[in-house]
């Protein structure tokens, strides 16, 4: 036995590279629409070019005898299949019937009419042009304050006044806090509707054996056992026939969290022809009809006493939910509500929503989904009693945090906040940006003329999904980890990473865990087939919520692999440590490989133990995770023109320990590109007669690498008390600390001239309009 | 990219693109045939359907189409040349400045790659950036057919929107610029349009001694030139006095990214900041 131990450098905490990238920047990684599948056929899908209509009759003859299509269906062939889910419940919800395709009505621009099969996917996009439908278009609602107005056109004819729902929510004694306060500021403010423009856009490939009944079904999905179960339920196959399979996923953001009309559809056609079919959207689709995300109306009033202490806050929240439910598409803005007070002691809490169906694509999850529009909502909020109190917007904010010796603290709206130092990361975002100066800095350039702005933005975040209780599909997540006889090591997660770098991450926690070199692992992950059933990646709880049931799995492995070394090492006085078993009194040591080699082999088992090494666990978190931070944002406006220029962007983000600081920056990187494209750039925008007219790439503006600010990220560390590896996550952070910050800074920019609100997007026509008004 | 079908080729001369091109049943071009010329304008309307050529003829393996030469006092382009190519030019760099800044303006780094200054004047996009800069350098277009060439002026070959002075069967071969003798400075102030990367309103300012030349983009229909701004300097105005008069009659685009009038205070703007830098970089 070897005598030799070997010492492994710890790797969590460390910048490992991103072990995923070679094949990405190399081009060899395999994307759905790379996949080819002999007999493989293509799935082009018609779609409603009115936001409103009565399908009188669809002529699908000369389509059909185009030559090269194979098929042609229409709402009545796919009757049988089921509705495309709704996964979340409220009390009194209207859920539409949402079938996968339109059957006498659309609803939306982009709602799907028609499917064509043929050979090429050339020929089934010319064969769409051959299809004729007959519409009697009807009146549309595509703004969800009008669709509220008495005698707005109906958008599902049932329920004339468009309201899916209402619900209300309240903590406290908000009445008297409103009657009892010294001060009251009102504000009406906008979240635009935003289109998540994942890289790759959505695509699946459908595999149907009738002789097995089973069906497999390759998607560019974030949640490949639940749309597995779904998926399943619509066809009425049998659960354990369908096997879901996400290769390569080219980001999500929220809107792979769903299942699509066309998932089902294109194994339903797949189904009937007998051949797999590919259905890839276009990017022209994705905007149409991949979900949207934000689009609220908010109504804010803040309650406060003269010395800046706040006493309650009050919203009503409009959200624009679509034509549809989508998976998740009510309890968005739930999530909204639960985060309202933000980070401060407000003890005073009433909140209604009302859900409201528009003639557009339904809104859904998108990066941060609910907390970045509450976040903005507090945050301006802050801004506008400090501006009413005339009190330093950080001096506000600094005077109303939960204190550290609060937690865990009970919200008014029913949170319990793990644990935080909320004035830590501000302080050192003020540091960092030396507030002081800079605050002198643009008293001189008031002097001359300079519209300079300060913008600080804290935000509080609602993290790893979650406890299973508040989710709707369960709140766990799974991991196997396995040791060959060689001794290296497979980690199975049911989170399916898209992009965040948990086959990096995942790996650095596993070597360091078994004390072996990081090439020794791989992760495997989105194949129903081959990991064990898990939730998915989504709400910043990969890590979190994955990679603690990572964490227990290797915790058993341990204990299972030192007991093997025991017998081995014939002592029990042993230490697992660096890869190797240690007889701590003889110094003789026993490898991993050695050990797993003995485990299969099984010609001596520890007693009460198994052969193999292989372990499994469904880790179930006790509460969500908070992580919190603080943003701040430097701009200067061209008073001629009302361009916005970020000159400075400081975040401060605490998510707890950290696995992999470069992963971090990159989240936090990219977070910030998403809130600074929803500050100042991006809009989905519908017009009276729901055409959406930021269709194209060439209208909806996503931020351009050209476009971005030096962003100077830093940290403090809280660890977060409801998992063992004390993370809270980190996915959503920079978007929601973003756009708070960015319109604080330039509405503070424009108060000399008397601004004290701005809406999202803050283009140079807007800005320079509202500087006008407040000139005239 | 799924357009509809079409027909494509890449001839390997001139004369055999001119036979493509004028390739319909009697002969004689009948405009169902389009020139590839880059395709920066013209793939993205076909990936939508919007354009449905059923020929197109690609020029890039034409020979003879793209250079970048001096001649006698004149600057000569071949339409095949890349964005790029003329921004990256040392020639042009150093002898007709305002065309690379003009050319460093357009689109993004894949688009100036790709993209030909033949392709942007023949595409005549309201909203392109070579435009005002070849209207203020006073450039002429070559165009060629079967029938043989014939030279105009820029200023007269943008007609309307998307519309030129090209007949069926012509093809744009070369842009001429006649280079300065004196010191003129010269200067291109663009507002982006952040989606696309064309100009809400571009303002090209090219000013020697006694002399003003003013060429305008995406404020209007098609590319102009602002003879009212460059009367007044010529007259001695400063530079926001001409500038303000830029948009005077204008009959301007409205979008989402900026209203009618919006995009005429925008004008005035950017044609007083295009004017200042051009004086300043008089010699």
């Amino acid at each position: 036995m070897s005598t030799t131990i070997s010492v492994t450098e710890k790797l969590v905490g460390k910048s490992v590279r991103r072990r995923e990238d070679p094949r990405l920047i190399t081009g060899t990684a395999t994307y759905v629409d790379d996949l080819k599948l002999p007999g493989m056929h293509h799935a082009c899908i018609l779609r409603s070019p009115h936001a409103a209509a009565k399908i009188r009759s669809i002529d699908i003859s000369a389509a059909q005898s185009h030559p090269g299509v194979v098929a042609v269906f229409t709402g009545p062939d796919v009757a049988g299949v089921g509705p495309v889910p709704c996964g979340a419940s409220l009390p009194g919800l209207r859920v539409p019937h949402h079938a996968i395709l339109a059957t006498g009505r659309v609803y939306y621009v982009g709602h799907a009419v028609a499917v064509v099969v043929a050979t090429d996917r050339y020929v089934a996009a010319d064969a769409l042009d051959l299809i004729e439908v007959d519409y009697e278009p009807t009146a549309a609602v595509a703004d969800p304050e009008k669709a509220l107005e008495p005698g707005a056109p109906a958008v599902h004819p049932e329920w004339p006044d468009n309201v899916s729902f209402t619900y209300h929510q309240e903590g406290g004694e908000p009445e008297k806090a409103f009657a009892e306060a010294e001060v009251v500021v009102k504000q009406r403010i906008t979240s635009q509707r935003l289109v998540p423009m994942p890289m790759e856009t959505r695509g699946c490939v459908a595999e149907y054996h009738a002789a097995e009944k089973s069906l497999t079904l390759w998607s560019s999905t974030q949640i490949p056992h639940l749309l597995r179960t779904l998926v399943g339920q619509m066809l009425g196959l049998i659960e354990n026939r369908v096997r879901v399979i996400t290769p390569e996923v080219g980001g999500g953001f929220g809107c792979k969290l769903n299942v699509y009309a066309e998932e089902a559809l294109t194994s339903f056609v797949a189904m009937k022809i007998g051949k797999p079919v590919k259905w890839i959207e276009s990017r022209r689709e994705n905007f149409l009809c991949t979900i949207h995300g934000r689009g609220h109306v908010d109504y804010y009033e803040i309650a406060a006493k003269r010395d800046g202490t706040v006493l309650g806050l009050r919203l009503k929240l409009i959200q624009d939910l679509g034509a549809y439910q989508q998976l998740l598409t009510p309890a968005i803005p739930t999530l909204s509500v639960l985060m309202m007070p933000g980070l401060y002691k407000f003890r005073n809490i009433s909140a209604d929503i009302v859900g409201v169906f528009t003639n557009c694509v339904p809104t859904d999850a998108y990066r941060g989904a609910g907390r970045p529009e509450a976040t903005h909502g507090v945050e301006r909020m802050m801004d506008l009693l400090a501006v009413e109190l005339k009190m330093d917007p950080a001096e506000i904010r600094l005077k109303n945090f939960i204190g550290n010796d609060e937690f865990p603290y009970a919200t008014a709206t029913g949170l319990s906040y793990d644990s935080g130092d909320y004035a830590a990361p501000l302080k050192k975002a003020l540091d960092l940006v030396n507030y002081r100066e800079l605050r002198e800095d643009q008293r001189k350039a008031r002097e001359q003329g300079r519209l300079m702005g300060i913008g600080i933005s804290t935000y509080g975040e609602l993290c790893a999904f979650g406890p299973s209780p508040a989710t709707p599909a369960g709140g766990w997540e799974s991991a196997t980890v396995k040791i060959d006889p060689s001794g290296k090591v497979t980690v199975l997660t049911g989170a399916s990473p898209h992009g965040q770098g948990e086959e990096t991450t995942f790996a650095q926690i596993a070597a360091d865990e078994l004390g072996v070199p990081i090439d020794d692992v791989i992760v495997l992950h989105g194949d129903t087939a081959i990991v064990q059933y898990g939730i998915g990646t989504f709400g910043s709880r990969g890590t979190a919520v994955g990679g603690a049931a990572l964490y227990f799995a290797l915790k058993d492995l341990r204990a299972k692999i030192k007991k093997f070394g025991e017998m081995m090492l014939e002592s029990d006085d042993v230490t697992f440590s660096g890869g190797v078993c240690t007889c701590n009194k003889t110094g003789n040591t026993v490898s991993l490989a050695q050990i797993a080699g003995m485990s299969y082999r099984a010609m001596r088992l520890p007693v009460n133990e198994e052969p193999g090494m292989q372990a499994t666990r469904f880790w179930e978190p006790p509460n969500f995770a908070f992580p919190f931070g603080a943003h701040i944002a430097v701009t200067e406006i061209d008073r001629e023109t009302g361009h916005v220029a970020v000159s400075r962007y400081v975040a401060v983000d605490d998510c707890g320990n950290i696995i992999n600081p470069l992963l971090v920056a990159g989240q936090v990187h990219g977070g910030v590109a998403q809130g600074l494209g929803q500050s100042l750039w991006e809009q989905a925008v519908y017009d009276d007669t729901g055409q959406l007219i930021t269709g194209e790439l060439m209208d909806y503006a996503v931020p351009k690498a050209t476009m971005m600010p030096w962003i100077e990220t830093a940290h403090t560390t809280t660890p977060s008390p409801v998992n063992p590896l004390g993370v809270k996550g980190v996915g959503e952070a920079g978007t929601i600390g973003c756009s708070p910050a960015v319109v604080n800074s330039v509405v503070d920019a424009l108060s000399p001239p008397g601004v004290r609100h701005i809406d999202m997007p803050m283009t140079p026509e807007k800005v320079w309009k509202v500087l006008e008004g407040a000139r005239a | 990219m799924i357009p509809q079908n079409f027909e494509y080729s890449s001839p390997r001369s001139l004369e055999a693109a001119l036979d493509q091109l004028a390739g319909g049943p009697d002969g004689s071009a009948d405009g169902s045939t389009k020139i590839l010329a880059g395709g920066m304008s013209l793939i993205p309307l076909m990936k939508l359907r919007l354009a449905a050529p059923e020929r197109l003829v690609d020029l890039r393996r034409v020979p003879g189409l793209n250079y970048i030469r001096e001649e006698s006092g004149v600057l000569h382009i071949g339409a095949m040349t890349t964005h790029y190519e003329v921004e990256s030019s040392a020639l042009v760099r150093a002898k007709c400045p305002l065309l690379a800044e003009a050319a460093a303006n357009i689109g993004d780094v894949q688009v100036r790659n790709v993209g030909t200054i033949g392709g942007s004047v023949a595409h005549a996009d309201p909203a392109a950036d070579y435009p005002a800069s070849l209207l203020a350098l006073e450039a002429s277009v070559t165009l060629v057919s079967k029938a043989g060439e014939r030279t105009m002026s820029v200023e007269d070959f943008l007609v309307d929107t998307m519309t030129t002075a090209l007949e069926p069967g012509e093809i744009v071969r070369e842009v001429t610029v006649p280079l300065e003798k004196s010191g003129a400075g010269t200067a291109y102030a663009k507002m982006v349009q952040p989606a696309s990367g064309f100009a809400i309103v571009g303002v090209a300012a090219r000013i020697g001694e006694g002399f003003a030349r003013i060429g305008v983009t995406g404020l209007a229909s098609k590319a102009y030139r602002a003879r009212n701004v460059e009367a007044l300097l010529e007259g001695g105005a400063d530079a926001a006095t001409a500038a303000a008069v830029i948009a005077e009659g204008v009959d301007a685009n409205s979008d989402l990214h900026a209203s009618a009038d919006y995009r005429r205070h925008v004008a005035t703007v950017y044609a007083a900041r295009a004017i200042r830098q051009a004086i300043s970089r008089k010699y």
